[in-house]
């Protein structure tokens, strides 16, 4: 191609990622900026933002870092750690759930049923998240369904709490975000070389030795990008702990909308969702990291 | 063969977990008792009060304007932004492939936090338009992604045989280019509409007094308590994003099976 039109080529470009440059730079970018700023501020008492009148003497004094000071007190550390470990535990049976699934439909199934099978995962892929939590509140809750079949068939004699607590969450999670797990694994095990399967079979290794040695070898690009699709939103959660888990199990996700609608604390709000955001980010740097290693092909 | 038999015995148990709670739902947005665990037999009672229910009307109409309105603007925004990927150099392609992504990746939690607390300090009042923009905000990432998409699946070739053959660049976009990834616009289309109508966390933050949208109206509903109109709105919710979703399938499918036969 001629430079002149590898030039023309480059305006026209810019010309149309502008509008999105304009959208995304002052409805994203700019909000994000001005989160930042604020989670270092300190509210007023109506939960408008104090004003400050020296800025040097709030810097020096360390004030401006009170927000995320407050952060590491026991009793959000405590809710931190329960989204921590209620995303891990989501993922890894997220990932335990899926796999075999993912393999089925990718490899076992016969060619004719993939498109069915794959089209039922990708349903609740995209539909309310809302309403399938709903759906787990109606089931369990005192009045619900499992509570009506125990106490009709006498299997329990007064019903159940099985909802507001760690399971029902967890339930809800793992639940929720299955399909955001089995899709990449889908898409990993479909580009699978199935003659690299036959000829390790051909060599007399065992099926389990295959898998290991393998099948999940190299399907490690669906598995992280399945791992990274189900760690994030559980971790920023914040439908199915209010709805399942009720007061008793807040998450991060909780505390933020809880400082922004309720406790009226924007600073410290924004405080933690910096936080959040902070551990996001580097999850997905590292997968950066590993994805350009691997040379895998993006989306964009 | 045995463990085969197996695996997909399997598989069928984990969709029956996936589609059971939804079933249940659905079957008991049809029940006529109001003690909602119990079947008493059939009726759509609930359906025709969900007609006579002003804030649902209300509901609806406001999600189906944030809905078509933030899926027009976004579906023109990540076409031409996904054009501008697929089929250009330029200065800031790489920047502009991370700003799509952010939206994406961000936690929905700290998008309405951003938002609802950038329209405070820029003194727009909440409203649906604050709706509309937050919603294009994390619509047009899914937009260019996949027209993006059903760029990359078709032969460039295309478009410079038009142009070899001396179409003006603008004949050869309109003529040759559109047409080609038409069916994957239109399945962004569909699907920017179906995460508006079903978005829940970051309308909740940006939505003011009066903007209440579906899931905003479903939400506050089954914090009071579990009824059956709940029941029936969510079923109705889920038909139509459901609908939607299987076309967008079929048009995304559509080029691979094409290449096939």
């Amino acid at each position: 191609m001629k430079k002149g039109q590898d030039r023309r080529s480059g305006w026209t470009g810019a010309a149309l990622a502008l509008p999105t440059w304009l959208t995304l730079g002052v409805f994203f970018l700019l909000p994000l900026a001005i989160l930042f700023v604020i989670s270092f501020g300190q509210r007023a008492t109506y939960g408008a933002l104090k004003p400050i009148e020296d800025l040097g003497a709030y810097i020096s004094s360390g004030k401006f870092l009170a927000n995320y000071a407050r952060s590491f007190h026991s009793i959000y550390l405590q809710i931190f750690w329960r989204s921590l470990w209620m995303a891990v535990v989501t993922t890894g049976l997220c990932l335990l759930i899926s796999y075999p699934v993912a393999y089925y439909i990718a490899v076992v199934a016969p060619q004719r049923r993939r498109n069915l099978l794959l089209g039922l995962v990708v349903v609740p892929f995209w539909t309310s998240f809302l309403i399938r939590t709903y759906a787990w509140m109606f089931i369990l809750r005192t009045e619900g369904l499992i509570n009506h079949f125990l106490l009709a068939t006498g299997l329990a004699s007064k019903p159940l709490e099985l909802l507001y607590n760690n399971f029902s969450v967890l339930l809800g999670l793992v639940y929720g975000e299955l399909p955001f797990m089995i899709l990449p694994l889908y898409a990993s095990l479909e580009k699978l070389d199935r003659t690299l399967l036959e000829a390790s079979a051909d060599l007399g290794a065992p099926g389990r030795s295959t898998l290991w040695r393998v099948t999940i070898p190299m399907t490690m690009p669906g598995v992280v990008a399945g791992v990274i699709l189900v760690f994030v939103p559980s971790l920023g959660q914040f439908i199915v702990s209010d709805l399942l888990g009720g007061a008793k199990t807040i998450l991060a996700g909780n505390l933020v909308q809880n400082q922004f609608a309720v406790a009226r604390n924007k600073p410290f709000g924004a405080a933690v969702a910096f936080e959040l955001t902070a551990a996001v980010l580097l999850l997905l740097f590292v997968y950066a990291r590993y994805t350009k290693r691997k040379g895998q092909d993006v989306l964009l | 063969m045995r463990r085969k038999g197996f695996l997909g015995a399997y598989a069928w148990l984990v969709y029956l977990f996936l589609y059971a709670p939804i079933a249940i739902l659905v079957v008991f947005s049809f029940n006529r008792g109001r003690q909602t665990a119990v079947w008493e037999g059939a009726t759509l009672e609930w359906y025709s009060s969900l007609m006579r229910n002003d804030l649902i009307q209300t509901a609806v109409r406001n999600s189906l304007i944030v809905g078509v309105v933030s899926t027009a603007v976004a579906t023109v925004l990540g076409t031409l932004v996904a054009l501008a990927l697929g089929r250009h150099e330029f200065p800031g392609a790489g920047f502009t492939r991370g700003l799509l992504y952010l939206p994406i990746i961000i936690p929905e939690i700290v998008l309405g936090a951003a938002l609802v607390t950038f329209f405070g300090v820029a003194a727009f009042r909440l409203s649906l338009v604050t709706v509309v923009i937050a919603h294009i905000v994390f619509s047009i990432s899914y937009v260019a992604i996949v027209v993006r998409a059903r760029l990359s699946g078709f032969d460039r070739s295309l478009e410079e045989a038009a142009l070899d053959l001396g179409a003006r660049p603008l004949a050869a976009f309109f003529r040759v280019t559109l047409p080609l990834i038409t069916p994957g616009i239109v399945a962004g289309a569909l699907l920017s509409f179906t995460l508006s109508i079903d978005d829940y966390v970051i309308t909740s933050f940006v939505a003011g007094v009066g903007a209440t949208t579906l899931p905003l109206q479903i939400y506050s509903m089954l914090k009071v308590g579990v009824t059956p109109e709940v029941n029936a709105v969510s079923t109705l919710l889920l038909a139509v994003t459901v609908v939607l979703i299987l076309i967008a399938q079929r048009l995304q499918q559509a080029p691979a099976e094409r290449g096939a036969s």
